[in-house]
């Protein structure tokens, strides 16, 4: 059987696959469906400095092929997650990476500061690109100054891996991924949801609380895989790869594009096995065309 | 209790009106325990238009047969495209989920259950499960739009009384379950309720009142129904939002905040 690792950084992987934050809660809600210890890793839900309380209900509606969420980084804090949710986590056989948000620069580097002294937790992903939230989140992934500045601040606070997630509501995401490596990210990971907007014609309302959301799922793949393709010509560091991705096959189309490791996302929510189902597809793929190694197909296109 | 993702078969998708159809679904392999008030999420055909699971409450469970009944209004294009499934086609579904409603110890309780529209569904296998664990006061509560909406009347029969409200009159007394006169009349130690929302909060109003305990199942829209994407959250007495789908479905009402 081919070798399935891959590395982000310095960050060894068994396999490319990830679990999007946000999709997979902390691992513990998809013990029974999957074997953790499979995974190439789990990214957990965005963290903030501070508890948020996240937007009001409705915060979901259905779209064609995907689905709108504008959940708002609902989640206790940094805290709380160090003290309470660490220590039931910190023991699975997987990498766990922390998703990192915040409303200010100083937020973003006092919240990797506390991730950084938890042992197991290799990596974070810093979250530019939240679209859900008032402050900060999105506003810093659109534009090059700022996106440089808190890469620049979180590096200079956060020795492990940093991986950073990009938005795709900009005019050229290669810009903002050059301006993130030139900082010192060790990884791209993109896209995150497309903003977007659903109305209920009968009602004459917005279906979501904040009217407009982030679109994910599978009507979003052509677009995320534009982009990874785009900006694995453009940056020298791993591209991590997500959006849509539904099924195996998606999962080679990211790593052709030039994905060194993919994230399954809203595809947790439909089928919650989907995560191992790509590793072994992934795997079948690569035996089949006769390659050795996941990294051999990275960015073939 | 340990989640499952399974495929079923149709064994029977009986149309019951113009709204509502009970679909009963089987598998080789026995059912785990299903408390009442739980809820599965059934895919439906992963087409573009049906793209997530749809949270389905479990209307009665037959272990003998292991069969999971659903009863489905008919609300959009998911349920109307189960609507459609045939005997021996397959379904998956992801079960059990949520809390499901609890038992008291009084065997001699006076119980109601209260439901509307498709909100009676749970409410069959809850008076099924409070039947056999030896309750001897079940008093079944519906309210309907006209005699045409009360739905699966026999099978409650086998379970405990009736009453009914229709907006028309059309059977029993005429109004909503609220102004029913079984609440002046008698005395209700617990309070089990599922229905629009309106109605929720009306019954939980009136269990307020009483000072009775009241359990509601919600309804919420959701994606995961594990509680991992945190979509479906209500907000609790202290404003805190959370997820329908763990912490719930069913709550205790003095728990939630009531907007209507």
């Amino acid at each position: 059987m081919a070798n399935l690792n891959v590395n982000i950084g310095n960050l060894q992987l068994k396999n490319p696959v990830l679990t999007a934050s946000g999709t997979f809660g902390y691992g513990v809600e998809f013990q029974d469906f999957v074997d953790l210890a499979r995974l190439g890793g789990i990214i957990v839900k965005g963290t903030t400095l501070n508890a948020r309380e996240g937007n009001p209900y409705p915060r979901m509606a259905e779209t064609a092929a995907g689905m709108l969420n504008a959940v708002g980084l609902q989640n206790k804090g940094v805290a709380y997650f160090a003290e309470k949710i660490y220590p039931e986590i910190k023991n699975f056989d997987t990498n766990i990476m922390v998703n990192v948000s915040g409303s200010t620069v100083e937020e973003y580097v006092n919240t990797a500061l506390q991730i950084n002294e938890l042992d197991k937790i290799p990596a974070i992903e810093l979250n530019i690109s939240c679209p859900n939230v008032k402050q900060g989140g999105m506003a810093f992934g659109t534009n090059c100054v700022a996106a440089a500045e808190v890469v620049r601040a979180v590096r200079r606070a956060y020795r492990k891996t940093l991986i950073v997630k990009l938005s795709p509501n900009v005019t050229d995401i290669t810009e903002i991924a050059r301006a993130v490596e030139s900082e010192g990210a060790d990884a791209v990971s993109l896209i995150n949801t497309l903003l977007g907007m659903a109305i209920d014609a009968e009602q004459r309302k917005p279906k979501l609380s904040t009217v407009t959301g982030g679109l994910s799922g599978a009507c979003i793949k052509p677009i995320a895989l534009r982009m990874v393709w785009q900006t694995a010509k453009a940056v020298k560091i791993p591209v991590i790869g997500l959006g849509g991705i539904m099924n195996a096959q998606d999962a080679v189309e990211f790593m052709l594009a030039g994905a060194t490791a993919i994230q399954t996302g809203t595809a947790n929510f439909i089928d919650p096995k989907i995560s191992t189902k790509i590793i072994d597809g992934i795997a079948q793929y690569l035996d089949k065309h006769g390659f050795k190694n996941a990294d051999d197909i990275v960015g073939l296109i | 209790m340990k989640k499952q993702i399974s495929d079923f078969r149709v064994a029977e998708n009986q149309l019951l009106n113009r709204q509502y159809f009970l679909l009963k679904i089987r598998r080789d392999e026995p059912l785990p325990p299903i408390f009442a008030g739980q809820f599965a999420q059934v895919r439906v055909d992963n087409s573009a238009e049906t793209f997530l699971r749809r949270p389905i409450s479990v209307n009665f469970v037959d272990y003998g047969q292991n069969e999971i009944w659903f009863l489905i209004k008919i609300a959009g294009k998911g349920t109307e495209k189960l609507s459609f499934l045939k005997k021996n086609d397959l379904i998956n579904i992801i079960f059990p989920l949520g809390n499901g409603f609890s038992l008291q110890t009084n065997k001699n309780a006076n119980l109601l259950l209260a439901g509307g529209g498709v909100g009676v569904a749970p409410l069959l296998y809850l008076g099924y499960t409070l039947k056999k664990q030896g309750f001897r006061n079940v008093n079944f509560l519906f309210g309907a739009r006209t005699e045409h909406d009360l739905l699966l009347i026999e099978e409650f029969e086998q379970y405990g009384t009736l009453h009914f409200t229709t907006e028309d009159g059309s059977r029993g007394e005429c109004g909503v379950v609220t102004q029913h006169s079984i609440l002046k009349n008698e005395k209700f130690d617990f309070i089990y309720c599922c229905g629009p929302a309106p109605m929720m909060s009306a019954v939980a109003q009136y269990a307020e009142t009483q000072n009775i305990d009241c359990e509601v199942s919600l309804e919420n829209r959701m994606a995961c129904g594990i509680g991992a994407c945190l979509c479906c959250v209500t907000q609790n007495a202290e404003g805190k939002n959370v997820c329908v789908c763990t912490e719930g479905a069913v709550f205790n009402s003095k728990k939630l905040i009531w907007q209507i």
